[in-house]
């Protein structure tokens, strides 16, 4: 595919009123500042990329944009008109669909079904008439080829046959401006090329479309103008053919604020080897091979759907992993097992704190023991009195704010939370400590306490391995793995800069454009 | 919608996505008749065992004996359908009748059991409202107060088969007036009005849930509660008519049993919710919400029914009816899980 640009505006439409257009957008959520006086404009006709890192504001201003939100201030206007009011759902649907990342289909239903539900064709007296519904289904997605046997449950379609049924449902309520929210992420190589065909078709059509994407790769091959969100505000929009891949990386990076670097000590040469992954395959065909030795802090860095939180998975045991060995200071961890990783010493913080960290209606004490039954009491029975010790132990370690540690751990911040979470994976003493995105959607005061844990754990000669795509979580790595659809693409030693690392987990290599 | 954008030529460079093989198609459509190799296999044993089991009498006393319990099936598959379940309906099927049992008989007929408050022609009515008032009142705590359905109906279970003890003093209400006895005793065409009445309704039931908006919508929630209300479906609305719905057919049921026996026992309906959700499940509506058809339940009642007979037939003793009543439960599983090919959820 090469990036041919195209002439902005340059759609079958040639209407100068903007399809959408958001002026001074603010939305505040408690006391985060979601958008800042944010805007956008979508000229008809064209595809136009939203980028931005994560906790730009994107998915707020799609959730405005598409009515589900109501912005605090500012105002939308659809073709030059003001939008609908929120409860008017039919008005908004002739105007705007987003297809999202989770799916708005219903499994136990039919496509054709789904396409038509609560509209379903009727006879006059009233009864569905399920062979007419049946045949203006497959004319609808016939008349946008989509190829799917309509009568088929929609819980057998593929993520890509999801989509575009999607996608012609939208179509078929009278929406030709439709939001893509990373609709790449579970897609394969063939896969996004299918849809991207799909797309230039039916912008040749007269449908807008606004791609929201992490892989900038996408945006210069398919979209015509990119907007850029960085901290809740509008960055810049400029034609996509204008702006150079480091202008684009540089807008979306900015100037972060720099975490304080802890007195890093530098690795010594001799250590030993204790982390030894070879060959390892994860069931959605993300690889990896490396080593880490023993007070290496290794980083592996990647956007959505690059694998990198797979092969965590499948290295600590939370998925099996479709072949290969994890060796943790010389034993062999048996595939798919937990028990057997916690026993060989891993210590992990898993991606999802709210699905697989924590159990909100216990008590910090109960939560951070989890793991350890046996430190906490003998023959099978948990002594209280040792479990809140241990719990006494890890709020104070990481400065955990709650009243003690009975406290029900639903009742704590995201930080707090995300603390507990660091405090059970620690519990057991680990060789290894594996942090999947451990500082997703936690304050500033809280990511320097649980990136600090790190230092202290490096100290004490364990490995640890840092799967992130946020730059602060990575800094601190002697050396960071990139990886970028299922395979590792770079290396990057400590002291790498934020426009490479951030360039090559979109997949774009600065150096050779 | 498409009278000018077809587009033909867009798919020559698009592969085809891979379809599942339409094998799996008609499978699917035959899970409706998943269980009707089981109703045959049990229909030759029960033949083999007594040949009487296929005599027109006896095929008219098993779908007479099942009728009250197949409406029962029938309400708890619409609840269970929208992704809720209602355990109150065993009650009810026990206080409808009662309470208009209680309001209508004359109390020196029956030794003080009745009031005598309403004249004879008041008592299906009230039965009908009684259903329609219990099931209401679900919905007002599963529904606007958001309560769990389960343990909300598991209270009304308790509370409603109390109130029934209470007025009765835990005695049968006898002396029925005609109007309420006329449905579950008298046969039309030479077949018990029951047998109509259920099946009837069962047919009204497949019409429904398969073929209306309202029907569809059940299946709607109860398989993506967010994706239907996004496709503007009033879900707070429908769950409420469809909890008010199986309260009236569960009242109903209760009008033709107590017809049938020309008496509303303290106990009617009790331990009946058991044998309901087990026909339900059997006949492939998942518990889970959103599968499942009104055919299929009526399979799984048919089926439960005609083993029990094949056992009575068989000349089991009755003090074993209760072991061999959970025995036939899980068997009963076990086939329509070997026939369906599918798990049960």
């Amino acid at each position: 595919m090469s990036a041919t640009p195209h002439r902005p505006g340059g759609g079958p439409v040639g209407e100068d009123r903007p399809v959408v257009e958001a002026v001074d957008i603010t939305k505040r959520f408690g006391s985060t500042l979601a958008l800042s006086g944010a805007g956008i404009m979508v000229r008809p006709g064209e595809t136009h990329a939203l980028v931005g890192r994560n906790g730009a504001g994107k998915s707020t201003l799609v959730s405005i944009l598409t009515g589900l939100q109501a912005a605090d201030g500012g105002a939308v206007a659809f073709d030059g008109r003001p939008a609908p009011p929120l409860a008017d759902r039919d008005a908004w649907r002739q105007r705007v669909a987003c297809v999202y990342q989770k799916s708005t289909i219903i499994p136990t239903l039919t496509v054709a079904e789904n396409l038509f539900l609560n509209r379903h064709a009727r006879s006059r007296s009233g009864l569905i008439r399920w062979s007419s519904l049946r045949r203006e289904a497959e004319q609808l997605l016939a008349a946008w080829s989509v190829e799917v046997d309509v009568r088929q449950p929609a819980s057998t379609l593929s993520v890509e046959q999801r989509q575009f049924v999607e996608i012609a449902r939208a179509l078929s309520f009278g929406a030709r401006f439709i939001i893509l929210d990373e609709p790449t992420a579970q897609l394969d190589a063939a896969g996004i090329h299918r849809l991207f065909t799909r797309i230039r078709d039916l912008r040749a059509h007269g449908v807008t479309f606004l791609f929201i994407s992490h892989h900038l790769q996408e945006i210069y091959e398919l979209c015509d103008r990119v907007t850029v969100f960085r901290d809740a505000r509008h960055i810049v929009t400029a034609p996509v053919a204008e702006l150079s891949r480091q202008a684009l990386v540089a807008a979306m990076t900015g100037e972060d604020v720099t975490m304080p670097e802890a007195g890093r000590r530098p690795l010594t040469s001799d250590a030993p080897v204790l982390l030894s992954v070879r060959d390892l395959v994860t069931s959605s065909g993300a690889e990896l091979s490396m080593e880490a030795r023993a007070g290496e802090v290794v980083g592996i860095a990647g956007g959505g759907g690059s694998g990198k939180v797979e092969v965590a998975e499948a290295m600590v045991g939370l998925a099996r992993p479709a072949g290969g060995t994890v060796t943790l200071a010389g034993r062999v961890l048996r595939p798919g097992s937990v028990p057997d990783a916690l026993a060989a010493g891993v210590g992990l913080v898993p991606q999802d704190r709210h699905r697989e960290g924590l159990v909100p209606s216990l008590s910090i004490a109960e939560n951070v023991t989890m793991t350890v039954p046996d430190r906490v009491g003998r023959y099978g029975l948990i002594s209280p009195a040792r479990r809140d010790a241990l719990a006494r132990d890890t709020i104070a370690d990481l400065t955990i704010k709650a009243a003690g540690p009975q406290v029900p751990v639903s009742e704590l911040s995201g930080g707090n939370q995300q603390k507990v979470v660091m405090g059970r994976a620690l519990a057991n003493d680990p060789q290894l400590l594996v942090l999947i995105t451990p500082t997703a959607g936690v304050d500033v005061r809280s990511k320097q306490t649980l990136l600090g844990v790190v230092e202290d754990v490096r100290r004490r000669g364990a490995a640890v391995l840092v799967i992130s795509d946020e730059l602060d979580d990575l800094r601190n790595c002697d050396r960071v793995l990139v990886m970028f659809q299922g395979r590792v693409v770079g290396e990057m030693a400590h002291g790498w800069s934020d426009n490479d690392l951030v360039a090559a987990m979109e997949g774009v290599d600065l150096h050779h454009v | 919608m498409s009278e000018t954008l077809s587009t033909g030529k867009a798919s020559a460079p698009v592969p085809p996505p891979t379809r599942p093989p339409s094998r799996h198609l008609a499978l699917a459509r035959l899970r409706d008749l998943a269980l009707v190799p089981a109703i045959i296999a049990v229909a030759i044993v029960g033949w083999i065992i007594s040949p009487v089991f296929l005599s027109t009498d006896n095929i008219v006393n098993v779908l007479q004996s099942m009728s009250e319990i197949a409406i029962l099936v029938l309400a708890q598959t619409i609840v269970l359908i929208t992704g809720k379940m209602d355990l109150s309906l065993e009650s009810t099927f026990g206080l409808a009748p009662g309470i208009a049992a209680w309001l209508v008989i004359d109390p020196a007929l029956t030794r003080g059991l009745g009031l005598g408050l309403l004249p004879d022609a008041w008592a299906v009515p009230v039965v009908l409202l009684v259903g329609a008032l219990v099931g209401a009142f679900n919905g007002l705590l599963i529904v606007r107060f958001g309560l769990n359905g389960f343990i909300v109906t598991l209270g009304m279970l308790i509370i409603l088969r109390g109130l029934l003890t209470g007025i009765s003093g835990g005695q049968t209400f006898f002396a029925l007036p005609g109007s309420m006895t006329y449905l579950g005793s008298t046969s039309w065409f030479g077949i018990p009005a029951s047998i109509w009445v259920s099946l009837l309704l069962f047919a009204v039931g497949i019409v429904v849930l398969g073929h209306t908006r309202a029907g569809r919508a059940l299946y709607a929630i109860g398989g993506n509660a967010d994706a239907a209300r996004a496709a503007g479906i009033r879900t707070d609305r429908v769950l409420w008519i469809a909890l008010i719905v199986a309260s009236v057919l569960a009242a109903l049921a209760g009008l033709l049993i107590s017809g049938r026996l020309a008496a509303v026992p303290a106990a009617q309906g009790d331990g009946a919710i058991f044998q309901v959700f087990a026909a339900a499940v059997i006949g492939g509506v998942s518990l889970n919400g959103g599968k499942g058809s009104v055919f299929g339940a009526f399979t799984g009642v048919l089926l439960l029914f005609m083993i029990i007979n094949v056992l009575t037939l068989a000349g089991v003793p009755a003090q074993w009816t209760n072991f061999l009543n959970g025995a036939v439960i899980l068997v009963a599983l076990v086939v329509s899980r070997i026939t369906g090919g599918k798990a049960q959820t």
